[in-house]
């Protein structure tokens, strides 16, 4: 019974659940870019969040209009993506390591950004964006509505971006970086640039998260790798048969992020003890991730002979 | 049209491993020249051709294409001279990308690349027609994943690719040996009918001894990092493969003994 009771009380947790997984699939996007397409674990995205946060809110603290802290937000991400591609390609250090350092100095970076650990923003005083205030509210300011339209916006330009010869070069250097550099492309250009650009919508996102919550604090991203890593598993476990245009793998890492905030919420609502919520993050990704490389171990059926021979019909 | 100069290269030096893989090694092509190479393990052919495309500078010397030093390009600044297939199929192409992305990147090599579309619909009709002189079938699956392809199928698409822009170079480095010798004789042949119709210089490695005296104009053999013996026209023309490996005994003080080259 008293499960029942707790789980009544969901349905007006969800509009913010939804809101928070929307805003954060905006950052599992960027992940998705370099996990996915430049095949590079990037963990500068566990402070760059922050450091979009932090500009954000400073910016708009010092009386900028919302929309260019967005901007700057977005250009501070860019910087950060900058350097971890610079130490990554100039420097020969490797990704992961690149990613750990930059993500290490951005913690004091957002500190001296703030000045301390935290800054609120009152949505009163300010003109915001999205507030969690406006949850429940039918109209184009509820955060759902808005970062919905945000999230539509941004995955237009990044396909249309794709596709072109830029967007391809960057593909192609993921997918093979010797093929890539014989047929002329400068693969460290387009590590750098990919990594910019995640950077950038991570950054971006927290720029949102901030204002969503009302305040920006140091290490709001903290663990913001997993959550992204979790978004995309989980939105291509679910969607890989039947989304296979870009854009729609884009959005399904979006709904992704919503599942891993529903979930993550009623979870809570069952009265799950909250402290051990990072645990069990890491557990349920490192699970996901297991899941491909055991299917491929123990679970591949030996091929059929007919199946062979359909495989190389004309070699 | 391809002057090397003298060059030098040693792998790590100043170790236990240190090996000195190319020793002043000189060669000049002509154009339209087509080359094959030779030599046994070890020899410096992939390494003779890895210096001519950049993938790490060499010691000394200076390499020139059609009059322009590149001896200080990096790899994908040379690729706008430059078009290679390699002798592993998967390393030539991109797998996760379709195959007429695959050919859209190749199109634009040596070219800057722009926020201009990836892709134009005149460019798949032409690559559709590309593709059918292949006759492999390919011309009905631009849109599938390169992945998916076979290793003679992939060979053959990553030497469609080298070859489209007609590059002042075209570089083969075993193409052939991860096939099977049904498939391996396809690619050879459409290698040499590409290379025939594009008048391209070519160097070719090979380690079957009746493919280096049947293909191309001039063969050349390595060892120990520089060039041992170079023969064109007709000489190479009456060449046969004893001849070859009486030539590899002397070089090498008889000890040669590569199976492979035996039994080929």
């Amino acid at each position: 019974m008293e499960v029942l009771a707790r789980l009544a009380n969901l349905p007006g947790a969800l509009p913010g659940a939804c809101a928070q997984g929307l805003i954060w699939g905006i950052m599992a996007i960027g992940v998705y870019l370099t996990y996915r397409i430049l095949d590079v674990a990037d963990l500068t995205v566990d402070n760059s969040f922050g450091t979009g946060g932090a500009v954000c809110v400073m910016a708009l603290l010092s009386g900028q209009n919302v929309w260019t802290a967005l901007i700057l937000a977005f250009a501070a991400g860019l910087a950060c993506g900058l350097v971890t591609g610079l130490l990554h390609t100039f420097m020969g250090i490797p990704a992961i390591l690149a990613g750990i350092l930059t993500q290490l100095a951005l913690y004091s970076v957002n500190l001296k950004i703030m000045g301390k650990a935290n800054q609120s923003i009152n949505v009163d005083k300010y003109d915001l964006l999205i507030s969690l205030r406006w949850v429940k509210e039918f109209a184009l300011h509820n955060p759902v509505i808005m970062v919905i339209l945000i999230t539509v916006i941004l995955i237009g330009i990044l396909y249309w971006f794709f596709g072109t010869e830029l967007g391809c070069a960057i593909r192609a250097t993921g997918s093979n970086p010797h093929m890539s550099r014989a047929q002329g492309i400068n693969t460290d250009f387009n590590v750098v640039l990919g990594l910019a650009v995640s950077n950038g919508l991570v950054a971006l996102s927290g720029a949102l998260l901030a204002q969503y919550q009302g305040f920006a604090d140091v290490s709001m991203g903290r663990g913001a790798i997993v959550i992204g890593l979790a978004a995309v598993i989980i939105g291509e476990t679910i969607f890989s048969r039947i989304f296979h245009n870009f854009a729609l793998k884009l959005v399904a890492v979006s709904i992704g992020a919503v599942i891993y905030y529903i979930v993550l919420q009623l979870v809570l609502t069952l009265g799950f003890d909250a402290n051990l919520l990072k645990l069990l993050s890491a557990v349920v990704v490192a699970i996901f991730l297991a899941v491909p490389y055991w299917k491929g171990k123990y679970f591949s059926k030996p091929v059929s002979k007919k199946a062979q021979k359909e495989e190389q019909p004309h070699a | 049209m391809l002057d090397i100069q003298n060059i030098s290269k040693t792998f790590n030096p100043g170790t236990v491993n240190e090996k000195t893989a190319l020793n002043g090694l000189s060669l000049h092509l002509n154009e339209g020249d087509f080359v094959t190479v030779i030599g046994g393990n070890g020899a410096g052919k992939s390494t003779m051709l890895n210096a001519v495309a950049g993938v790490w500078p060499v010691d000394e010397g200076r390499i020139m294409i059609d009059g322009t030093d590149v001896t200080r390009l990096s790899e994908h600044q040379r690729a706008k001279y430059i078009g290679r297939v390699f002798q592993d199929p998967m390393t030539g192409t991109a797998a996760t990308m379709q195959i007429e992305e695959n050919l859209a990147l190749a199109a634009r090599r040596g070219k800057p690349r722009t926020l201009r579309i990836g892709i134009t619909r005149k460019e798949r009709e032409e690559y559709k027609e590309l593709l059918k002189s292949l006759d492999l079938g390919l011309e009905n699956r631009l849109t599938a994943r390169v992945g998916l392809l076979s290793g003679g199928q992939r060979q053959a698409l990553t030497l469609l690719m080298a070859t489209m822009n007609r590059p002042k170079l075209l570089l083969l480095d075993e193409h052939t040996a991860a096939l099977d010798p049904k498939t391996a004789l396809k690619v050879l042949t459409l290698s040499a009918k590409l290379v025939a119709e594009n008048h391209l210089t070519t160097l070719m490695i090979t380690h079957n001894m009746k493919d280096a005296i049947k293909y191309g104009n001039r063969l050349i053999m390595m060892h120990e990092g520089h060039i041992i013996y170079d023969v064109s026209g007709e000489e190479k023309q009456k060449l046969h493969v004893s001849d070859l490996l009486a030539k590899f005994q002397t070089a090498s003080g008889g000890e040669f003994a590569n199976d492979r080259m035996i039994l080929s």
